[in-house]
């Protein structure tokens, strides 16, 4: 039995780490009528008529940005595209300068993209405005984690009880963070797998089954969650060459069929063929790689619509 | 002029006193301590009722503070440093040499000496760099800074760069029997670092500094210290390694001496997520460890393998604060929070006694740098700290007498605080609230 809330507590989306059970169900259950949404022939609904929404990117991130930016305009947002390159960031303006700045034209909602972890967070405590985090650091990517768990409960029917695997760079991975706190808080059997240079200490307090084995971590698994690779990890010393990456993590055919029959393939790109995954992997009737970025937008409108839109809300603005 | 202060707990461990009893004070000097002092015998001193409530100890002295004067005025000055360290019960501060310039020839040295002689509140004892600028490379002028006051080196903010510096350090300034302060942490592993690398840091996304960052440095200078005869103190220690190292290199004759701040005895990483989420007012290097790091801390205080508690007081200024966690400046202000922290978080828990106490605050840091005071003997000089063991205090960041505001304990309540502070037999600093509940007051005879 699903336990589903009627609202979300906070202003804010920082990280799933603040969400209870109700409250995903909530945002999940919302993105299914919004996909509803996307099926019609005319795809947009008046909910954020005369609100902004901002969205606030520090990090470039066109697969991101698009997506917020699709949602909003489908709930008939109007939205502002500001991206800040670091660099004017050293110049001396500072993070709440900018978004004090910005507050000016009274936004709804700030979805916000940073390179350092709790930005978000220090804008959230600052701005009246609702704080979405877009990828913060190497802290979370909230609605990342709500669309891939939107994606295996679409095909699967639940999440509690199924085994997923989560396979590369654990350590430097926000998808990675949301994902196991949302997958374990919906009960999921979830295994992280990588090179021991790229995981983070204390995985087994997150309750999580670690293995440095992908036989083992992909072993009968209902789903198999690919991670980027970045490139620049290789000259940090982190593992010897991609070439002996694929060897050892790289997800081929082979180790698709240790995992379950209907098992699927995810990947929050973009992807490094041959580095994480090989092509037939990432094009073959597995793979759930395209739906993820539909499902993308219906999953933040969902909380776009909870945050701005709900009924509650709007009579408090 | 003379001073009666009577009937107040004495505890002074260097002479073996822990109790009731009456100190006189001649000038600068103190000139007698009895059970009981007869007012004719004290004809024209000043009189002073404490009582049993009240702990008379030798002056504190924090060895490791950062006054950020001369080139970072606007974080701290030594004329605003030294008013936090007397309203915090120390005597003495002994002032690293990051500065701007940096403190690595006599003309810097004499120039804080100078702004410590205008203020005249602490006594400031600058520690000069070990290598030119601080970078690593050259041996800076030891002896000359010797010459001008300095009383031990160190390239605090950095580690001592390469093993064969430090063992040149070790060597020359083992020629005046002086110490070098290292700041343990191996660059290579610390990296980007922001926090303690362990879970909390794993799951906030923060890049992590490992203890063992701190474990090989600590144990390469034992190494060296052990292989030169030179002394070596380790500053800040704050990992489970740090501490078992220095118990073993001390047990095998290394002359190792190490202090650990009142943040890293009382708070641990968990700290980051809660009640506030990334409060930049937590970022310190080395940064808050585990819990067991903690209690191995305390341990190492129980059992005297950690010699003295400084503050490692780091004032920033609140736009370097005020940014996101890895950008935020390292560092928390500690003179006006130590004796608070110390008490209720060491004394009243139960951890060690207050004798102990003297000994990390005033014994040991006397003993280490060879200063004056560290102990309450007739013809000492008059350095005292009245300590107000059940104080109730509310720590409050907007009334420090330092110019910074950068800390985690803002509206902590604590039990114990100062009373006053006495410099050359000088009153420096009375609290107001002990003087009406407690007596602290002056009478004529
Ligand atoms: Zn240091
Ligand atoms: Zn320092």
């Amino acid at each position: 039995m699903s336990e589903t809330a009627s609202r979300l507590r906070g202003k804010d989306l920082l990280g799933i780490a603040d969400l209870d059970v109700s409250e995903i169900n909530l945002i999940l259950d919302t993105a299914e009528a919004m996909k509803e949404v996307a099926s019609r022939s005319i795809k947009k609904v008046p909910t954020l008529r005369g609100k902004t929404v901002i969205n606030l990117f520090f990090e470039p991130s066109t697969r991101t940005r698009t997506s917020f930016e699709i949602a909003e305009k489908r709930l008939s947002a109007d939205t502002l595209n500001i991206a800040i390159a670091m660099s004017s960031v050293v110049k001396g303006e500072t993070l709440i300068d900018t978004a004090l700045n910005l507050e000016a034209i009274a936004p709804a909602i700030m979805v916000v993209r940073h390179a350092s972890s709790g930005a978000c967070h220090l804008l959230a405590r600052t701005c009246r405005a609702g704080i979405v985090n877009a990828g913060d650091g190497t802290h979370e990517h909230p609605t990342q984690g709500l669309l891939d768990a939107f994606t295996i409960r679409e095909r699967k029917g639940r999440i509690a009880g199924l085994k997923i695997a989560i396979v590369g760079d654990l350590l430097h991975s926000r998808v990675f963070r949301s994902n196991i706190l949302l997958l374990t808080k919906l009960g999921a059997d979830v295994w992280a797998c990588g090179p021991p240079t790229l995981m983070p200490p204390g995985l087994d307090r997150l309750g999580v089954h670690a293995t440095t084995r992908v036989d083992e971590a992909v072993d009968g698994a209902d789903a198999i969650m690919m991670l980027r690779i970045q490139l620049e990890r290789m000259q940090g010393g982190f593992f010897p060459s991609l070439r002996e990456y694929f060897t050892v993590f790289g997800m081929t055919p082979e180790r698709v069929r240790l995992a379950k029959p209907d098992a699927i393939i995810m990947h929050p790109g973009p992807m490094n063929r041959g580095v994480e995954i090989a092509s037939e992997v990432a094009d073959g009737p597995a793979s759930v790689i395209l739906d993820q970025v539909t499902n993308g937008v219906a999953v933040r409108m969902a909380v776009l619509y909870l945050l701005a839109g709900g009924g509650e809300n709007e009579a408090a603005a | 002029m003379k001073l009666l202060l009577k009937g107040a707990r004495v505890v002074d461990p260097a002479s073996g006193i822990d109790g009731i009893r009456d100190v006189l004070v001649d000038g600068d000097r103190i000139s007698r301590v009895d059970t009981s002092i007869p007012a004719e015998a004290a004809a024209g001193a000043h009189i002073v009722e404490l009582g049993p409530s009240l702990v008379v100890v030798p002056g504190l002295i924090d060895m490791h503070v950062h006054l950020r004067e001369p080139g970072y005025e606007h974080k701290e000055t030594v004329a605003s440093g030294t008013a936090a360290a007397v309203a915090g019960g120390f005597a003495a501060v002994a002032c690293m040499p990051n500065t701007n310039p940096v403190n690595d020839n006599a003309s810097v040295t004499r120039f804080i000496l100078k702004q410590a002689a205008a203020a005249n509140l602490a006594r400031v004892y600058p520690i000069g760099a070990v290598s030119n600028g601080s970078n690593g490379e050259h041996l800076a002028e030891i002896a000359d800074m010797r010459e001008a006051g300095c009383v031990a080196f160190s390239d605090d903010g950095r580690p001592v760069a390469t093993a064969a510096l430090m063992r040149r350090a070790l060597e020359y300034a083992g020629m005046f029997d002086m110490p070098i302060i290292d700041h343990c942490e191996d660059r290579s592993l610390a990296g980007e670092g922001v926090a303690h690398e362990g879970f909390h840091a794993a799951q906030l996304g923060l890049r992590g500094i490992p203890a063992a960052a701190e474990d090989v440095m600590v144990e390469r200078d034992i190494v060296l210290a052990h292989a030169t005869g030179g002394h070596v103190h380790i500053a800040h220690l704050s990992t489970a390694g740090a501490v078992r190292a220095v118990r073993a290199g001390k047990s095998r004759g290394a002359r190792v001496t190490c202090e650990v701040t009142p943040h890293h005895f009382t708070l641990s990483d968990e700290r980051l997520r809660a009640p506030l989420i990334y409060d930049t007012n937590l970022k310190m290097n080395p940064p808050l460890r585990g819990d067991t790091d903690r209690d191995a801390l305390l341990a190492g205080i129980r059992d005297g393998s950690i010699d003295v508690v400084a503050t490692d007081h780091a004032p920033h200024h609140a736009d370097d604060k005020r940014v996101e966690f890895d950008r935020a400046s390292f560092g928390i202000v500690g003179l006006e929070t130590a004796v608070s922290l110390c008490i209720d978080g060491l004394v009243h828990a139960g951890v060690i006694g207050m004798g102990r106490l003297v000994e990390l605050l005033s014994v040991n840091p006397a003993r280490i740098l060879k200063l004056p005071g560290g102990r309450i003997a007739p013809g000492d000089t008059a350095d005292i700290t009245i300590l107000a063991p059940d104080l109730q205090v509310i720590v409050s960041a907007a009334a420090f007498r330092s110019k910074a505001r950068n800390t985690p304990f803002d509206g902590w309540p604590l039990r114990g605080g100062v009373a006053a502070t006495f410099i050359g037999g000088r009153v420096v600093f009375a609290n107001a609230a002990v003087s009406q509940a407690a007596g602290l007051e002056r009478r004529e005879v």
